[in-house]
């Protein structure tokens, strides 16, 4: 399957996967490489290091998407448009909030309790939740013919799959509404309990969620409806969910972990790209066995080529320079046999083989150039 | 080795908090630090923040034992600290038994925690804090000479750190807030406590780095050390590299193989040719990757740069324990 048809009739690609494999770069890649064949797309990130914005030529990223000048694309033809757009969290928390109260009273004493600064702020998933419902405003607003969404650099990828239910669950308690209404029977039956967690922790929760949820007041039936319909938008078929991630094996684990929890939200799965890969190359010193049979490998090898190769390496550098160059290739074998074994491992696992091999390269993606190689080696080899 | 050597210290302090984005090899780090300490007859431990994500701990599966702490090697032992067990022991330590065990499993409280400020970073942090001191709380434990932290990725860690200075201030009385105040001054004091940043020499993990650093400066705490994990080694020069440079030209212009006195099927196309060229592009992209690596750790600035570590990438097929033994030994010989 290629990149183009696993995204045909897709309007949201939602890009997963643990944090420092190059999510927000593929995402780039993955919109640019769709631009170029005629879509309309929109990448949506939550970017700290604006490298998005970067990369893109973008000076002011803001929470609306903004096309990106086609002088920026280093000659690359696009036949449709790339837009681009960074989710500020907070800013788009509040203006759900703006949107949904029944008046701006309400939602200026909600935007000032505690409570709804911690939601909003700190709790785990809250991010999350922003940026999958600003991307659902954009889904129904029918601007785009897809939507590649980056996800926030989660402390884990599954925090991303269960924002939304963690925050209608926390909103929808109406068991807790009912026993923090102040005069409710569950109040009077709780009180010791909670006057043993306030005294423990000195903290007066208490209050502060029983105003909270009051100011919420009609505006969680609200709240939930917009959940649910991003959580229906992320389960159609309209949607692909693809695994960014790495030949390493906390990567590959937590990759595991990821398509698990994927199936059994029955979430789309597409599939997964495997970044900053490490093929072999062929090996000078004549062990052909470590890279036998390796699809990666850039150059035949038999068992004469590599003291063939050694020989010619020596007469076109001398002995010193060609030893280094043959112990940089061992020790980068090394790793490419590591890498390997993760992807091998990765294969069984999942029983299909990634869309698509990212090598390492050789310089951090800052500019469209380093985009375009890797919209290049994305869509060239699927 | 790779960097101005910057001495850890291993013996005089009894807590580090090790912190560094994902996926720098951060918990390797960590248990080879660890490691390093118990080779020298510190009673030490590994304390690892819980990831919550349904993955093994890097520990393996928990024990069933009463404290969750595991001997790994001589005086080496591990913990993984999970936020919702701290609260029902804390809670055990206060309350009467049957009591204790209904608050801390019911949900309610868990959704009330959720809602409280830091208060699961402080039962993470006030856990380390425990396993540090010479009197330890819970029954039937001893105390350990070093506790290392092995923190979540960059902006939690820095949650971590600054909850019970949050905490402290938010709650004003109670036992919570006294035990507050006390982990606060704690982890400001620089005899007992030390920060690392764990870190890579690439863009983004020396953003965060450079982050922590401002985000820590700003609570009043210190980066004691920066530890630049998986450095390459320098093995060509600039000379070497123009010279890479020609011979790799010459080896698709021309086919200089023949002439340099390779068999006659070593002319350029052949297999043998091809493995030359594929061996000389592997070598410049190692130099680039190095030369890249090298501009990356100067962003770190001078203040920085004097407490960096460097450690070198591990090649080799390896189990991670060979590893972290391999990083531990060098780690010895940088320790104070």
């Amino acid at each position: 399957m290629t990149i183009r048809e696993l995204l045909a009739g897709k309007g949201l690609c939602v890009c997963v996967g643990p944090g420092g494999v190059g999510k927000t770069t593929t995402a780039a890649a993955l919109g640019l490489g769709m631009a170029a064949r005629g879509k309309k797309v929109a990448v949506v990130t939550i970017d700290p290091a604006r490298r998005l914005a970067d990369a893109l030529g973008l000076d002011e990223l803001d929470n609306e998407p903004r096309q990106v000048p086609a002088e920026r694309l280093a000659g690359k033809q696009l036949d449709g448009e790339l837009w681009a757009m960074t989710l500020d969290p907070k800013r788009t928390f509040d203006e759900l909030i703006d949107e949904v109260a029944s008046d701006p009273e309400q939602a200026r004493n909600i935007k000032g309790n505690r409570i709804y600064r911690e939601i909003s702020g700190a709790v785990a998933g809250s991010q999350e939740f922003t940026a999958v419902s600003k991307v659902y405003e954009l889904d129904r607003s029918g601007q785009f013919d897809l939507l590649v969404l980056d996800t926030p650099p989660a402390r884990n990828a599954l925090d991303f799959l269960d924002a939304p239910e963690r925050l209608t669950s926390f909103l929808e308690g109406h068991a807790l509404q009912m026993l923090l209404a102040p005069t409710g029977f569950g109040a009077r039956l709780l009180a010791p309990v909670f006057g043993l967690l306030q005294r423990v922790t000195g903290v007066d929760v208490i209050t502060d969620l029983t105003v909270f949820f009051h100011l919420l007041g009609n505006m969680t039936t609200e709240f939930n409806a917009r959940a649910h319909a991003v959580d229906r938008l992320l389960h159609s078929q309209h949607t692909a969910f693809v695994i960014v991630t790495r030949a390493a094996p906390d990567p590959i684990d937590e990759t595991l972990a990821l398509h698990r929890a994927l199936h059994q939200r029955e979430l789309p799965f597409a599939a997964t790209i495997l970044n900053r890969y490490n093929a072999a190359v062929g090996d000078l010193t004549a062990e052909p066995e470590t890279t036998d049979g390796d699809p990666g490998t850039s150059s035949a090898s038999g068992p004469t080529a590599g003291t063939e190769s050694a020989a010619l390496l020596e007469a076109q550098l001398g002995p010193a320079l060609a030893a280094r160059v043959a112990a940089s290739v061992a020790d980068h074998n090394s790793l490419a046999a590591r890498d390997r074994a993760q992807l091998e491992r990765l294969t069984a696992a999942l029983d299909s083989e990634p869309l698509a091999l990212v090598p390492q390269l050789d310089d951090d993606v800052h500019d469209a150039s380093g985009l375009l190689q890797i919209c290049e080696q994305l869509f060239a080899q699927s | 080795m790779f960097c101005v050597p910057v001495a850890i210290p291993l013996s005089d302090r009894r807590l580090i908090f090790i912190t560094g984005k994902g996926g720098v090899g951060k918990s390797t780090v960590a248990l080879a630090l660890g490691l390093t300490a118990a080779r020298r007859g510190l009673r030490t431990i590994v304390a690892e923040l819980a990831r919550g994500d349904g993955r093994e701990s890097v520990f393996g599966p928990a024990g069933n034992g009463d404290s969750g702490e595991r001997r790994l090697a001589p005086n080496l032992f591990a913990i993984s600290i999970d936020p919702q067990l701290v609260m029902e022991q804390y809670l055990g330590l206060r309350l009467p038994g049957l009591l204790a065990a209904r608050l801390g499993h019911s949900r309610l409280l868990g959704a009330l925690s959720l809602a409280t400020p830091g208060l699961r970073e402080l039962l993470a942090i006030g856990k380390a804090w425990e396993l540090s001191q010479p009197e330890r709380s819970i029954r039937g434990t001893e105390p350990y000479q070093l506790v290392i932290v092995d923190a979540p990725a960059t902006g939690h860690g820095i949650g971590v750190l600054r909850a019970p200075k949050t905490f402290a201030s938010l709650a004003k009385v109670g036992p919570v807030a006294h035990a507050s105040e006390k982990i606060a001054a704690t982890l400001a004091d620089r005899d007992f406590t030390s920060i690392l940043a764990v870190t890579t020499a690439e863009e983004m993990p020396i953003n965060e780095t450079l982050e922590l650093d401002a985000a820590l400066t700003r609570d009043g705490l210190t980066l004691d050390a920066v530890i630049v994990n998986a450095l390459l080694d320098q093995r060509f020069t600039t000379g070497d590299d123009e010279h890479l440079a020609m011979a790799a030209g010459a080896g698709t212009a021309v086919g200089a193989g023949s002439p340099a006195g390779g068999g006659t099927s070593a002319g350029a196309g052949s297999p043998a040719a091809a493995a030359v060229a594929a061996a000389i592009a592997c070598a410049r992209s190692e130099h680039r990757r190095a030369l890249g690596q090298a501009s990356q750790r100067l962003r770190l600035g001078p203040r920085l740069l004097q407490r960096t570590i460097g450690l070198p990438m591990i090649y080799g097929p390896e189990l991670p324990r060979e590893a972290i033994e391999r990083l531990a030994t060098i780690l010895d010989e940088m320790s104070a």
